[in-house]
């Protein structure tokens, strides 16, 4: 169990500090349990994956992380989940300032019908991060090097996000999320509707932007969480059945439906 | 074990595991034969020995290109990735053993019989009998899936090196006696040390279907026989 336990430190040894973190966590949505007594630490400055088949909770608790769960009228959530120890179900937290905190990236690409400028900068402007137009223009742009897109689109600001070729959304509705400087950024498979290049210019910008983001993300592609994350988590049927450093998930699993899933074994 | 959603998957697997069984039946048959011709210096078969070596680089080299297949078809995970990782290295072992044993059909046809006689001679097929149950356990621990029995083999190897150091110093007093014995000796001395490393290729072998089985690295105090032939060993890995 030694070596299983040096493999959660970081390559310098320290032990990185916990981000989110989650004690009994419990969902329902009406009468169906979601996710059973979950409790799980997500580390600062990592890329957590969540893996596991289809209905088993993974993408449920992702969107606990910013409540978007509240917007589902049946959904019901208890426990409690911490950002930096700060109970975000606390009734007077403000969700909105919450979900600037913690970004998301949906599956398919869902850049606003506007410009490729507009799409960065909605997000500084509805949250007043820029006092005149030349800071919006700069973190914009920032925000557009960042997501590893300003290259390809800087002559085109003015045009439609929604011209852009599938992963090129995808990098903008990353930039889009990283634009108000959230702390956390949820990604729910953020690479299944695009193609094998397009994956892998998401999965080098993930890599890059963990340095300064703590980074979870949704994946069916073991291939794609052995890839690009530190710690994986192994959901089945609403219980986290196992989670670790991600090198030991994938070579040798503790839990045996960890193993049969990862392996493809599972009935 | 539970069946792959792939069916194919699981025959893949199924072949690689079956190479690996062959090549294990060849290479105990060539170190019996091999032994057997040094005893009763039979030529003709010493040569078989030599011959089928070949086999074992075609098996081995059958059993490569399957696994980076499998690799690049499958993307194995966890405990198939460690068997297919496991089954290159397995080939690789009893390839060398088939080499070792090789060697020892090779000095066979070029002993002088008259020596024969030697009392080490004994020991020889002694620690061949020895290094012989160590490959065929540790093939069936492979083949069972038995990390228990893995590690049994791994524990056992103090016995070969023993006896190994016996002969070494035996086969010495010989050519300090005799200086006519030193070729025969010599080959002697080569021989018994082809038949130790392939106790130590099983060693390893069972050290990988340890890893295959459990995810960890055997680790520990390992009875080792005694030091004296250590000079003897130093060019040793």
């Amino acid at each position: 169990m030694n070596d299983v336990q040096m493999m959660t430190a970081t390559a310098d040894g320290t032990q990185p500090r916990v981000k989110v973190s989650a004690r009994g966590v419990d969902v329902f949505y009406g009468e169906k349990h979601a996710i059973k007594n979950l409790t799980v630490d997500i580390p600062d400055r990592t890329v957590t994956a969540f893996i596991g088949p289809s209905g088993c909770g993974k993408s449920t608790f992702l969107r606990c992380i910013n409540r978007m769960n509240d917007t589902i009228p049946s959904c019901r959530v208890t426990g409690r989940i911490e950002i930096d120890g700060e109970d975000i179900y606390d009734p007077v937290l403000d969700v909105v300032q919450l979900r600037a905190r913690v970004g998301m990236v949906f599956q398919k690409p869902n850049p606003f019908p506007k410009s490729v400028f507009e799409n960065v900068a909605y997000g500084p402007k509805i949250h007043g991060l820029a006092r005149d137009r030349t800071e919006l223009e700069e973190i914009v742009v920032r925000s557009l090097k960042r997501a590893s897109l300003f290259e390809e689109v800087k002559d085109r600001l003015n045009d439609p996000g929604t011209g852009l070729s599938g992963g090129q959304q995808q990098r903008l509705c990353i930039a889009r999320a990283i634009a108000v400087s959230p702390e956390v950024i949820l990604m729910d498979e953020p690479c299944s509707a695009l193609d094998p290049i397009a994956t892998a210019k998401i999965e080098e910008l993930i890599d890059e932007l963990r340095s300064n983001f703590t980074i979870v993300i949704v994946t069916h592609s073991m291939q794609q969480a052995a890839r690009v994350s530190q710690r994986t988590a192994f959901f089945h049927l609403g219980t986290l059945v196992e989670e670790g450093a991600t090198e030991q998930i994938f070579t040798a699993p503790q839990d045996r439906r960890t193993q049969d899933y990862i392996t493809g074994r599972f009935g | 074990m539970t069946q792959h959603i792939v069916r194919a998957f699981d025959e893949e697997l199924g072949v690689l595991s079956a190479k690996i069984v062959q090549m294990g039946g060849i290479a105990e048959a060539m170190l019996v034969d091999a032994v057997d011709a040094l005893a009763k210096h039979d030529v003709a078969k010493a040569r078989t020995v030599v011959e089928r070596d070949a086999q074992l680089d075609e098996i081995q080299h059958i059993i490569e290109e399957q696994a980076v297949l499998l690799i690049a078809k499958r993307q194995p995970m966890a405990n198939d990735l460690r068997h297919i990782m496991g089954t290159i290295r397995i080939a690789s072992d009893i390839e060398r053993i088939g080499d070792l044993v090789k060697n020892i059909g090779k000095r066979v046809t070029v002993m002088e019989d008259r020596f024969l006689s030697f009392r080490s001679m004994s020991g020889i097929q002694h620690m061949a009998h020895l290094v012989l149950q160590q490959v065929k356990a540790v093939l069936d621990s492979f083949s069972q899936n038995s990390a228990e029995l893995a590690h049994h083999v791994w524990l056992h190897d103090g016995e070969v090196d023993t006896l190994h150091n016996a002969l070494f110093r035996e086969l010495l007093t010989y050519m300090m006696e005799d200086p006519r014995s030193i070729t025969f000796a010599t080959h002697m001395l080569f021989i018994a040390k082809n038949i130790e490393r392939a106790g130590d290729h099983a060693t390893n072998i069972a050290e990988t279907v340890y890893f295959i089985e459990t995810g960890q690295q055997l680790s520990g105090p390992r009875p080792k026989g005694e030091s004296s032939a250590v000079a003897f060993d130093s060019q040793d890995d």
